[in-house]
C-alpha cells in the first residue's frame, strides 16, 4: 500500500473508527479463504499491476480505465461509512474513492441501462480460494454482483480504491472495490475488473448460492431477520481484543434512510429482501 | 530390600504399576484438553487473533466439544478391540471435558457474541432450530455430565444406561446443529457427520453382536 491525496473527511458525528489493525486482518473475501483470518494471510502477494476496469454495456461511451487511471481520472475524497455484515457484525471505516455516478456517467449510459453488474477478478493461479472449493468456501467464481441503476447512481455509492490514506490492501479488495453503506457487506463487490450497464436484473453470487437467505437487494433491515440469525442488532466491532465489540441496535438502511429510503417507496421490504 | 520377597506387596505393586499407566494417561487427557484452551483464549483476550475473536472462540470450543465427544464414544468400543476394560477408567472423564467445552461454547455466544442480551438469547433458542437443536444437544449432555458421578451411577442402575445411551442422539444433534450453523463450506461439517457415522457403525455391530448372542443363549 502506499498514500494517497484526498480530501479527508470531516467526522462530525464523532463516529469512534475501527482500528486499521483491525479492518486489515479481519476479512470476508472468499476468493483468498472462507475463514475471516485467511485473506491477510493468502492474499499479500496478489498482484494488482496491470489491471484492467471496463465499464460496457448500454452506454454510448464505453471505456477501461488501467491502474494509475483507477487513482486519477477521478478527484478521491474520504468518506467515513459504517459497514454492516448479514453476519451482524459491523465496522466504521475510512474509504478512499470516489462515487459511482461520476464514472458511470462518463460512459453515457443510454435508456435501457437498467441495472449495474460487477464482476470480481478470476484468477485462480492468484486466487487459491478459486482454485481449491474447500478454501473458497464453495461459491461459484467469479463473484458478481449488482445493483438498480438508481442505487448505482446515488450519491452515497462509492468505488472504494483506498483506506486510512492509503491505497487497499489485498484483502480488502485492492485495486479497487465497491462500497454501498445502507447494504450488506456481500454487495460491496472487491477487485472489481467489470462493471456492465444492462437491462435485466443480474444475476449475484450470494443470490444465486442461497436465495432465501440472501436477496438480490440485502438493504440492512433490522424488521427482517436472516433465517438463521436475528438482524435486530449488531456486533460493532472496533479493536482487536474479545472485549473491543459492542452489541448495538441496527438501524434501517444502516442509518442512511434519510438518503436512501425513497428509492424503495411502496416496496414490501419483506418480499424484496 | 526385604519387602519385595512378600509375594502381596508384589501383587500390591503391580496394582500401583497399572493405576500408574492409568494416572499418566488421565493427564495426558487433562493437558490435551486444556492446553488448546489456555492458548487460544489467551490469544483471544491479548487481541493477538486475526479475524474475529468471537467467531473463533465460539467455533474452537464448538468443534472441540464435538471431537472430544467423538473420542468419548470410542472408548467402549476400543476397550472391547483391545480387551483394555480399563480405559473405561477415562471415558467420563472425557466426555466431561466435551461437556466443558459445550459449555465455553454456550457462555462464548451469550457473553461475547449477544452480550448478556437474555431476551435475544431466548429468542435465538425458541426461533432458530439449529440453536434449538444445539440447545437441546447441550441440555441432554448436561444430564449426563450430572449423573456421571459414581454414586448416582450406582443407585440408578439399570436407568443409567438407558439414560447415557442419549450420547447418541446427542452426537447425531450436534452434526446437525453443525452442519445447518455454516454459511456455505460443507466440507468440514460433512467429514464429521462421516466419522460421526464410523463411530455409530462401530456401536451398531457391537449392538447386534449383543442381541443376537442374547437370542442364541
Amino acid at each position: 500500500t502506499k498514500s494517497l491525496n484526498y480530501k479527508p473527511a470531516d467526522n462530525a458525528a464523532g463516529q469512534i473508527l475501527t482500528t486499521e489493525k483491525k479492518v486489515t486482518t479481519h476479512n470476508n473475501f472468499y476468493e483468498f479463504g472462507s475463514q475471516k483470518h485467511q485473506p491477510v494471510e493468502l492474499s499479500q502477494q496478489f498482484n494488482v499491476k496491470p489491471w484492467q476496469l471496463s465499464i460496457s454495456g448500454e452506454c454510448d461511451k464505453p471505456f477501461t480505465l488501467d491502474y494509475d487511471e483507477l487513482f486519477t481520472r477521478f478527484p478521491l475524497e474520504e468518506r467515513i461509512y459504517r459497514l454492516r455484515c448479514v453476519e451482524a457484525w459491523s465496522m466504521v471505516i475510512p474509504w478512499l474513492g470516489f462515487s459511482l455516478a461520476s464514472l458511470i456517467k462518463q460512459a453515457s449510459p443510454n435508456s435501457k441501462a437498467k441495472y449495474v453488474a460487477f464482476e470480481t477478478l478470476y484468477d485462480p493461479e492468484q486466487m487459491p480460494g478459486q482454485a481449491n472449493r474447500r478454501l473458497g468456501g464453495g461459491i461459484q467464481y467469479p463473484y458478481t454482483e449488482g445493483l438498480r441503476i438508481d442505487e448505482a447512481m446515488n450519491p452515497l455509492t462509492l468505488l472504494s480504491v483506498g483506506l486510512y490514506g492509503k491505497t487497499l490492501p489485498p484483502q480488502n479488495g485492492a485495486p479497487i472495490r465497491l462500497v454501498v453503506p445502507w447494504k450488506y457487506g456481500f454487495k460491496s463487490i472487491k477487485s472489481i475488473v467489470s462493471i456492465k450497464l444492462i437491462s435485466s436484473p443480474p444475476q449475484t453470487t450470494w443470490n444465486k448460492l442461497a436465495p432465501q437467505e440472501y436477496g438480490f437487494y440485502a438493504n440492512v433491515n433490522p424488521q427482517h431477520d436472516h433465517p438463521r440469525w436475528s438482524q435486530a442488532s449488531e456486533r460493532r466491532i472496533t479493536g482487536s481484543g474479545v472485549f473491543s465489540s459492542q452489541r448495538i441496535e441496527t438501524q434501517p438502511f444502516n442509518g442512511y434512510g434519510e438518503q436512501v429510503a425513497h428509492l424503495y417507496k411502496g416496496m414490501d421490504l419483506h418480499k424484496y429482501y | 530390600m526385604y519387602t519385595l520377597n512378600k509375594p502381596h506387596i508384589k501383587h500390591n505393586q503391580k496394582l500401583l504399576e497399572r493405576i500408574n499407566q492409568l494416572l499418566w494417561l488421565k493427564v495426558l487427557i487433562h493437558c490435551l484438553s486444556i492446553t488448546p484452551l489456555v492458548y487460544i483464549y489467551a490469544k483471544a483476550f491479548t487481541g493477538q487473533l486475526l479475524g474475529d475473536p468471537v467467531e473463533v472462540l465460539i467455533h474452537f470450543t464448538g468443534i472441540g466439544a464435538l471431537n472430544l465427544l467423538l473420542i468419548t464414544l470410542c472408548i467402549s468400543p476400543l476397550a472391547k478391540k483391545l480387551k483394555a476394560s480399563k480405559l473405561m477408567k477415562v471415558r467420563r472423564l472425557l466426555g466431561l471435558y466435551s461437556f466443558f467445552y459445550g459449555v465455553l461454547h454456550l457462555t462464548n455466544f451469550l457473553v461475547f457474541d449477544l452480550q448478556f442480551d437474555w431476551s435475544l438469547f431466548a429468542g435465538e433458542i425458541l426461533k432458530r432450530p439449529y440453536i434449538t437443536i444445539g440447545m437441546l444437544a447441550f441440555v441432554m449432555l448436561t444430564l449426563l455430565a450430572i449423573t456421571s458421578h459414581n454414586k448416582l451411577k450406582r443407585k440408578m442402575g439399570r436407568q443409567w444406561q438407558s439414560l447415557h445411551n442419549l450420547s447418541y442422539l446427542i452426537v447425531i444433534l450436534v452434526n446437525i446443529h453443525f452442519y445447518w450453523s455454516v454459511k456455505s463450506e460443507l466440507t468440514t461439517p460433512i467429514f464429521y457427520a462421516g466419522l460421526t457415522l464410523i463411530v455409530l457403525l462401530l456401536r451398531f455391530k457391537k449392538l447386534k453382536i449383543l442381541i443376537s448372542s442374547r437370542f442364541t443363549s
